[in-house]
């Protein structure tokens, strides 16, 4: 007996993968509509039953609310949505100084990691075990309960030089004052700046032509102090420095910067440097060894190796995480609300929301807020991806 | 000359100088090597000096550990431990009942113990594998019949007395739990071939890592009753479940789609050639390769997740951090926020750290195969 020949046999449509692919899509689809849609009539439901109003008329009325910091005029009688923008500027304010420090202080702290001193790599680590591994919202809690809120009345207050005061209303700064004439130090610091670019092009189209070097670094640093410098000793020194003074209970004159803001900056940049210093040194170490060998071997110095051939690699590895600690240094300076200073979310999705109680549109705006500059941020880093990826060829 | 080439004769009998090796040696390489070495290490020791002595004579020497009011800490300059010892208990278990308390310790106990095998080395793969699974099934149904109560006779506890680090414990180990599994969903969808699959997916991951979690617990707290029909509540303690695991979730997602970007192509396309199905390839040939590049970050992604928990504070939840917060504002132990922060962030550096510990020690295990 002779088997007959199996036969091709078609499978059946449910095992066609187009027909498989295109029915878990549809299903996907109509689940995550009526669903969207589930949620939408329940808040229509909602809406109409505890009468709130919706829509964005409310940005228009007054607010009688007052705010501790804004960066723009700002009063009771003004409206929400000057809230808005009064919150979203404290936020900025808060992340754009926080990253500035945070970087500084997390590159210092990732190069002392790898120091060849002992006793600094292992004192960079302790810090770096420590402060992240503690959630940042107890440090904030820390800095501001256990160290700002048990500073001194105003009239003990601590003081550096009797210029710098801090006090348990905040910390007292002198503030800058700006006289007729000053506008001619800024225009000789722009000229310099000119120079400087001016000097960088020709040392580099000099160094190209006959191979000779031009110390640009010393030559743009004096360019940069000494103009402006000599411009304002010139005009008279047209600066003045306003000192906190105490006046009965408080002080006056200076900057002041709140208790919430100095602990919130304090907290985030500790917080963030030590993951900004993680970042640095795996970036330095991903740099293999031989790059540095061979630029000793070409006659190069450790400033040179480091500067020319190591950094320029080691950024290729860093921007990207660096990149990402600024956007959650940014959403984590939302934590402004445990504390009470009056960002985004504590001022605007907080105080607004309580009074006007329209959550959802709220809510929306904030997350859209925080929405956008996560985007517009991954945006710029994919573009600098781009330029600093490796063309293989 | 002759004398000359006489005093270079080598002599591998004599022992290297003293300031080259022992800890002379050492101390020239690693400490004063240079002249800024030098400095480096001067800056360092004073430093140290400054902090250690009057950290030391805070928290130890001058500290008070008897007593059990404030005015036994009035004599001494440190810190009051007894403000940490009076409140222990509630640090531990939040408003828990105390009679009730064995239950949670209980709860404890038997998790240290069945997880205890999956930390010893000498138990196979995969009975730990399947250890692994059994408990992550079986366990979160008894611990919560164990917290809950209200069955087998035991007294009901209300979620919101739950509390301390045992309600820190339940949301970390609840959103590790589902947010692994949902992370490596979102992230299989991510990498799905079906546009409509992945265009939801990417909106999912994108939209919860763009916002601050913060906003997301707000959220949930003024927005959730909005969007449910009228009378249906949540309980609070699940709000704040849902908010941090669908949060945790899509970091999970990117971690490891890095991992599923990691494996070569001819793994997909050799499981393809033996027959396999999708679900297949992915369980059994990929997933496993996958995760196992990207311990540390998931890891990492736990330790955020167990930070994170401190947020749940906003929403108005008891936790390690909001019952020793709270705990600072109690008027008859004002004063004494200092102890209470240094003995939160104890506690959760000890989690943190250990927790980074043991994925660099797994790291190191695991790295088979691509050594030579």
């Amino acid at each position: 007996m002779v088997e007959p020949l199996l036969t091709p046999v078609k499978p059946p449509f449910w095992n066609n993968p187009q027909v498989r692919a295109i029915t878990f899509q549809v299903i996907a689809l109509v689940a995550t509509v009526a669903f969207g849609l589930y949620l939408f009539e329940n808040t229509q439901d909602n809406l109409r039953r505890l009468g709130i109003a919706s829509g964005f008329g409310f940005l228009s009325s007054p607010s009688g609310f007052d705010i501790i910091q804004s960066l723009i005029p700002y009063s009771a009688a003004s409206s929400y949505g000057q809230v808005f923008w009064v919150a979203l500027l404290n936020t900025l304010l808060v992340a754009s100084l926080g990253v500035v420090l945070a970087t500084l202080l997390g590159f210092i702290i990732g190069i002392a990691r790898l120091s060849k001193n002992w006793l600094i790599a292992k004192l960079a680590l302790a810090y770096i075990e420590t402060f992240r591994n503690i959630p940042l919202l107890l440090q904030i809690f820390f800095w501001y309960f256990a160290v700002l809120r048990a500073a001194p009345a105003p009239r003990q207050s601590l003081s550096l030089g009797d210029t710098v005061f801090l006090n348990i209303r905040g910390l007292y700064l002198p503030a800058p004052e700006f006289q007729a004439g000053f506008g001619w130090v800024l225009a000789a610091l722009g000229v310099a700046a000119g120079l400087v670019v001016f000097l960088v092009r020709w040392s580099r189209r000099r160094q190209a032509a006959t191979g000779q070097q031009f110390p640009i670094f010393l030559a743009s640093l004096a360019l940069l102090l000494g103009l402006p410098l000599l411009t304002f000793t010139l005009a008279g020194a047209p600066l003045h420095w306003q000192i906190p003074e105490l006046q009965g209970f408080n002080f006056r004159g200076g900057w002041v910067v709140i208790p919430e803001m100095a602990s919130l900056l304090l907290a985030l940049t500790l917080y963030t440097a030590a993951f900004i210093a993680e970042i640095v040194r795996a970036g330095i170490q991903a740099v293999s060894h031989g790059q540095t060998e061979a630029s000793f071997s070409l006659g190069f110095n450790t400033g040179l190796t480091l500067r020319l051939i190591i950094l320029p690699q080691a950024l290729r590895v860093i921007v990207p995480p660096l990149t990402n600690q600024y956007l959650n240094l940014t959403k984590n300076s939302s934590l402004a609300a445990a504390i009470g200073y009056p960002d985004l979310v504590s001022a605007f999705a907080g105080t607004v929301l309580n009074q006007t109680g329209q959550a959802i549109e709220c809510i929306a705006i904030t997350m859209a807020v925080y929405l956008t500059i996560s985007l517009l941020i991954s945006l710029l880093m994919n573009l600098y991806n781009r330029r600093v990826a490796l063309v293989e060829r | 000359m002759a004398e000359v080439a006489k005093s270079r004769t080598p002599h591998p009998d004599l022992p290297p100088p003293a300031s080259a090796v022992g800890v002379l040696g050492w101390v020239r390489r690693n400490l004063f090597s240079s002249p800024l070495n030098i400095a480096l290490t001067l800056l360092a020791a004073y430093l140290l000096y400054a902090m250690i002595p009057s950290v030391l004579r805070w928290t130890l020497f001058d500290a008070t550990w008897r007593g059990d009011s404030r005015e036994a800490c009035a004599a001494n300059r440190g810190a009051c431990w007894v403000f940490i010892r009076i409140h222990f208990e509630q640090f531990m278990y939040g408003f828990y009942p105390d009679a009730q308390r064995w239950r949670v310790n209980s709860a404890a106990l038997l998790l240290i113990l069945s997880a205890a095998p999956l930390f010893v080395r000498a138990v196979p793969g995969s009975v730990k594998l399947r250890l692994g699974l059994s408990i992550l099934a079986i366990y979160p149904i008894i611990a919560f019949v164990l917290f809950r109560g209200g069955l087998f006779g035991l007294p009901e506890v209300e979620t919101r007395q739950w509390g301390g680090l045992l309600l820190t414990l339940v949301i970390a180990g609840v959103g590790m739990a589902a947010a692994l599994p949902l992370g490596v969903l979102l992230a299989l969808g991510r990498r799905s071939k079906m546009p409509a699959i992945q265009t939801l997916c990417v909106t999912f991951i994108e939209f919860w890592r763009g916002v601050p979690l913060i906003t997301v617990l707000f959220m949930s707290s003024v927005m959730l009753p909005l969007f449910l029909p009228a009378g249906v509540s949540f309980d609070k303690l699940l709000r704040a479940l849902i908010g941090v695991t669908l949060f945790q979730a899509a970091y999970m997602a990117e971690v490891v789609r890095g991992g599923l970007q990691a494996i070569p192509k001819g793994q997909f396309e050799a499981a393809a050639a033996l027959g396999l199905s999708y679900w297949k390839t992915m369980a059994l040939i990929v997933l496993p390769q996958a995760l196992k590049l990207v311990i540390p970050g998931i890891v990492n992604t736990f330790i955020a997740l167990f930070k994170d928990t401190s947020l749940v504070l906003i929403i108005g939840l008891f936790d390690l951090m909001n019952i020793v917060h709270n705990a600072t504002t109690n008027p008859a132990w004002l004063g004494f926020s200092t102890e209470g922060y240094v003995f939160a962030a104890a506690v959760y550096w000890l989690f943190c750290f250990s927790m980074s510990r043991y994925s660099q020690s797994l790291e190191k295990r695991l790295h088979t195969g691509h050594k030579r």
